[in-house]
């Protein structure tokens, strides 16, 4: 096999063809001539121009709606406060149909035609998988909300960011203490038979571990699976915890026949909010998970004392105490990803106001100034809580929450430190040329 | 082969390797990623259009060379041109085992076993998602897409040499496809698909020619899979679903079946559609619904093959 090396791309191929473009164009060159200039010309008074990357349809809708909701009202915010650096932000959202075929475009459309400053907002992993390598080729900063393990797992480029909200490895370790501690060792994991169930699987394993417990049994269930009774008989006898991470529609399905299996004599249930995210914990046939513990990133319960800046974003958001949207109480919102999206709005003002953005020929500027970025204050900014960025692997750590279910409503019973989801870095983005 | 069909396959060829010069930079993009899938639709047609057998699994062929690409160089350690090698013989080994199976059945049930493989090869991605990395995919790194060729650096991430190794597959599917379709082949496809029984009467082998659409067809969608990889840099199971099955019977349905340029036409109205529509509305999937009414209403042969049959007699 002939030994490979990094090559630089051909600049000289480039100019000769940008060469080609103005000599031969002719009436298209020439139409597109001047809507360039214009930017150019007057780019210091342009709006910044976001790419978010919405999943308006597809599996992603629920979320998406949301986010576009908690987008858009941080977007106000910071245009009522000035703006980034003086320039208003404009907002260029496009669906991904969360498909990542069709997100590797909507990143090219931002990037080549809507000539957006930066792209933003995706959540789902697959999405962002199949758009991040087309943000790296053409050099435009992408700031994800996804909360995957993809990002820092240095699979990706130096273009793509997570700095709003944590990812799902710093999710699952922080949780394997208190588990231990509250629940019980002996865990029985049921998670969807893909990818981020693995993450799950994986991470978790090795973290019940580390305090002493053990995974007694990984019930894989595949996506496209409608009934779930015949994988609870796989659950051994002396399980002390059910683990569940299941998502997608079948989750009330499979909380039901969870209750029908069980009856009243069951393990402690803990499971991550992220099946039911967009759901109610009223909603008929979840009457099991009363008593039951969650992961949430950020409680859609405010509880009896909320800290000032969550009732602030609650405001500007419009979701009331119990996380549903204000003008519909049956509107649950998806409260533990989406303020991902408001806090990566005012990451994005930060490292631009500090690296002095003007244009597109500041990107590199932009990415250092990210990167830099390390601790990150409690606010009306940042109003899920006080964060930690790593800037070698792109991603960003932060308290996690457990919930109990009391009521329907879930009543906050534990919050981590930023450290007990804090693990060594597996990359290096900051070797990467730019 | 005519002058006229020389000429006018030719100014297509011609007009895509000059429109690099003079589109935009987004429609660079655009128009590249139209030709690698156009190269799936030309495959399909030659069994749809041509041989009048109607696969809803052509995914599994575009994903035997999505994934024979991005695992040869992700997993195997394969240079570029070498994973795109061994992706286009998994295809083309793909092809010739599912159609042995698969043409033993015709019409509808026909139909039904290419969908049903289909869905077996997208739970197959999932199911080995310690491999495949399941729904999430697998991204194919910069420096995984850089090669020499006689010597010469190649980058797969430079623009300019991704449109023209599209517009280079593109170009060779369209000379196959003019090829094979004029040839003794085509027309013994077009005989079946009229009337089977009576090609078999004749003493023609029906299976073999079958076949050898089948595999034909395959091994396009494994090419265009191969291509996608390496080009675009990411391999996910959403590639490999029903609705990418889906894909290239509309657009060989839009452009005109059983035409050779029908394919490029129909892959690149559709994408186009869809990229304006979701500009400014979320139910794009709708001007794709309304499309389809519209050329039912007014071109049913599709564009290129309602032109051919009122205007163009001579288009292949």
């Amino acid at each position: 096999m002939p030994e490979r090396k990094l090559i630089v791309p051909d600049k000289k191929l480039i100019s000769r063809r940008s060469a080609l473009k103005l000599a031969g164009a002719g009436a298209a060159a020439a139409t597109m001539g001047p809507g360039f200039m214009r930017y150019a010309q007057a780019q210091s008074s342009e709006p910044i121009r976001i790419g978010f990357q919405v999943h308006k349809t597809g599996i992603g809708a629920a979320y998406g709606k949301w986010y576009e909701q908690t987008t858009n009202a941080a977007v106000k915010l910071i245009n009522e406060a000035g703006g980034i650096g003086g320039r208003p932000v404009e907002i260029v959202a496009e669906d991904d149909a969360t498909d990542p075929g069709r997100g590797a475009e909507v990143v090219e459309k931002f990037a080549t035609q809507h000539k957006c400053d930066v792209a933003f907002g995706t959540l789902f992993s697959h999405v962002v998988m199949g758009s991040a390598p087309r943000a790296g080729e053409l050099k435009i900063p992408y700031f994800v909300v996804s909360e995957g393990h993809h990002v820092a797992s240095g699979k990706l480029n130096r273009y793509t960011f997570q700095p709003g909200i944590t990812d799902v490895r710093s999710q699952v370790i922080s949780m394997a203490p208190w588990i231990a501690k509250n629940l019980g060792k002996k865990v029985t994991m049921i998670f969807p038979d893909f990818a981020f169930g693995y993450d799950h699987r994986d991470y978790f394993s090795a973290a019940i571990k580390a305090q002493g417990g053990e995974v007694n049994a990984l019930i894989p269930i595949p996506p496209t699976e409608t009934s779930f009774s015949r994988y609870f008989a796989q659950i051994p006898s002396g399980t002390e915890v059910i683990y569940h991470v299941m998502v997608g529609p079948a989750v009330l399905t499979f909380v039901k026949e969870l209750g029908e299996f069980y009856g009243s004599n069951h393990p402690p249930l803990f499971g991550f909010i992220d099946s039911l995210e967009a759901v109610s914990l009223k909603s008929p046939g979840l009457e099991f998970l009363e008593g039951s513990y969650f992961w949430e990133a950020y409680p859609r319960n405010a509880g009896a004392k909320p800290a000032d800046a969550d009732t602030f974003y609650r405001g500007k958001v419009g979701v009331d105490q119990y996380g549903s949207s204000v003008s519909d109480p049956n509107d649950v919102s998806t409260y533990s990803h989406m303020f991902g999206c408001w806090e990566t709005l005012y990451i994005i003002k930060q490292a631009m106001e500090a690296a002095g953005y003007k244009g597109p020929d500041d990107r590199a500027k932009l990415i250092e100034a990210a990167e830099a970025i390390t601790t990150i204050p409690e606010g009306n900014e940042h109003p899920q809580g006080d964060k930690v960025f790593n800037g070698k692997i792109h991603q960003v750590f932060g308290h996690q929450n457990i919930t109990q279910v009391k009521g329907g409503v879930g009543e906050l019973v534990y919050r981590t430190t930023i450290e007990e989801g804090m693990y060594e870095p597996e990359a290096d983005y900051t070797a990467m040329p730019l | 082969m005519t002058a006229r069909i020389v000429a006018l396959h030719g100014a297509v060829i011609v007009a895509l390797f000059l429109a690099q010069f003079v589109a935009s930079d987004y429609a660079v993009l655009t128009i590249t990623r139209i030709m690698v899938l156009a190269v799936y639709a030309l495959g399909y047609n030659i069994l749809f259009g041509y041989a009048g057998l109607l696969s809803l699994g052509h995914a599994m062929f575009f994903a035997t060379g999505l994934y024979g690409a991005a695992l040869g160089v992700t997993r195997l350690g394969m240079a570029a041109p070498e994973a795109f090698l061994f992706a286009t013989f998994c295809g083309v080994i793909v092809s010739i085992v599912i159609g042995f199976v698969a043409l033993r059945a015709s019409g509808v049930a026909f139909m039904i076993v290419t969908l049903m493989f289909s869905q077996a090869a997208f739970l197959a991605v999932l199911y080995f998602g310690d491999i495949t990395r399941g729904d999430e995919g697998i991204v194919i790194k910069d420096g995984q897409r850089m090669f020499p060729l006689f010597g010469v650096p190649m980058n797969l991430a430079d623009p300019v040499l991704r449109y023209n190794i599209a517009l280079a597959f593109l170009a060779v599917a369209i000379v196959l496809c003019l090829i094979a379709v004029r040839s003794k082949i085509g027309h013994v496809l077009v005989a079946i698909r009229e009337n089977e029984s009576r090609t078999a009467m004749l003493g023609y082998d029906v299976k073999r020619y079958k076949l050898i659409a089948f595999v034909l067809s395959g091994s396009f969608a494994a090419v265009s899979g191969a291509a996608y990889a390496l080009l675009f840099a990411y391999a996910g199971s959403t590639l490999a679903s029903i609705q990418y099955s889906i894909h290239p019977l509309l657009w060989t349905l839009l452009g005109g079946a059983a035409t050779v340029l029908g394919p490029v036409l129909g892959t690149a109205l559709m994408f186009l559609l869809v990229d304006f529509a979701s500009g400014f509305t979320s139910a794009s999937l709708l001007f794709v619904g309304v499309a389809l009414i519209l050329l039912v209403l007014f071109f049913p042969k599709g564009i290129l093959g309602t032109l051919r049959q009122r205007y163009w007699r001579w288009l292949p």
